[in-house]
């Protein structure tokens, strides 16, 4: 593992939220109806932090190699991720630089998620276990 | 209105167990897009040592998030959850979830601030097994943004 990984981005769409909140039980209108998004001060539907987390997650097990792998994960939710009603929706961005290995023998990372060039997650990290 | 400090360091009586199914570990990976086999697949699962599909790590908010209006639905607490946004979020897992795992949450609050007009707390789920082996345990921070 190098100490930069390879940036994963994924698409997003109302779909996906939609799909999220089924899965989830998160149906708060904020993630799917830009009536309410906009009544309370936000520009329009925008992703659940935890679909975020989600994806990050999903990086972060790639990069580990193994689903089961990580034994710490935390983050801020730092800007919303607005997620416009089109086809093509929007875009999340997850890096990850390897921080220390802790004395465990532990990998820590710590990452980033930006949408539309903005960073939407700050003190994010990971940690995942030694194979 | 502030929240009630005396919330601080309160923990409330275990949930009732969550029976975890096989097909919402499915369902919730598909809609995260993860199609790793350990999530889809109990052969994949048993042969890293797992009696069935295992969960993504997000998973557990599942059963946090409804577990967790023992506190933030009290009306005694003060929360207005139409003013609240999600601040943090934190796992540390001793295990992953795993399809028939039956999990039991018992809640607390960690903290609860003010700064700014703006009004935080922080809850800790330890989740379980109903034996009570450790799974992982769960922080959020909620964020009651001001009225001004």
């Amino acid at each position: 593992m190098s100490d930069i990984l390879e940036p994963q981005t994924f698409r997003v769409t109302r779909a996906d939220l939609v799909r999220y909140a089924g899965a989830s039980g998160d149906f708060n209108p904020i993630h799917w109806s830009d009536r309410v998004a906009t009544s309370v001060g936000l520009p329009g539907v925008i992703a659940h932090g935890m679909f975020t987390m989600a994806l990050v997650g999903r990086a972060v097990t790639a990069w580990a190699g193994a689903p089961d792998a990580v034994v710490e994960f935390n983050v801020r939710f730092s800007r919303p991720v607005p997620v416009p009603d089109t086809d093509e929706g929007t875009e999340v961005v997850v890096t990850a630089t390897v921080r220390e290995i802790t004395d465990d023998g532990n990998t820590r990372l710590a990452l980033t998620a930006t949408c539309q060039g903005e960073k939407v997650l700050s003190l994010a990290q990971a940690t995942i276990r030694k194979r | 209105m502030p929240l009630d400090q005396s919330f601080v360091g309160r923990s409330w009586p275990a949930t009732e167990p969550y029976l975890v199914g096989r097909e919402k570990i499915r369902e919730f990976a598909r809609a995260i897009g993860a199609a790793d086999a350990e999530y889809h697949d109990p052969e994949a699962a048993r042969a890293l040592g797992y009696a069935d599909v295992v969960a993504p790590p997000t998973f557990p908010v599942v059963i946090t998030m409804s577990a967790s209006r023992q506190i933030v639905e009290d009306p005694a607490l003060g929360l207005d959850y139409s003013r609240v946004v999600h601040g943090d979020q934190r796992f540390a897992y001793a295990r992953p979830v795993v399809a028939g795992d039956a999990l039991v949450c018992v809640n607390s609050v960690d903290e609860i601030t003010s700064r700014g007009g703006h009004d935080f707390l922080t809850t800790r789920t330890e989740v379980s097994t109903a034996d009570g082996e450790s799974v992982v345990t769960v922080w959020s921070k909620l964020v009651q943004r001001g009225e001004h």
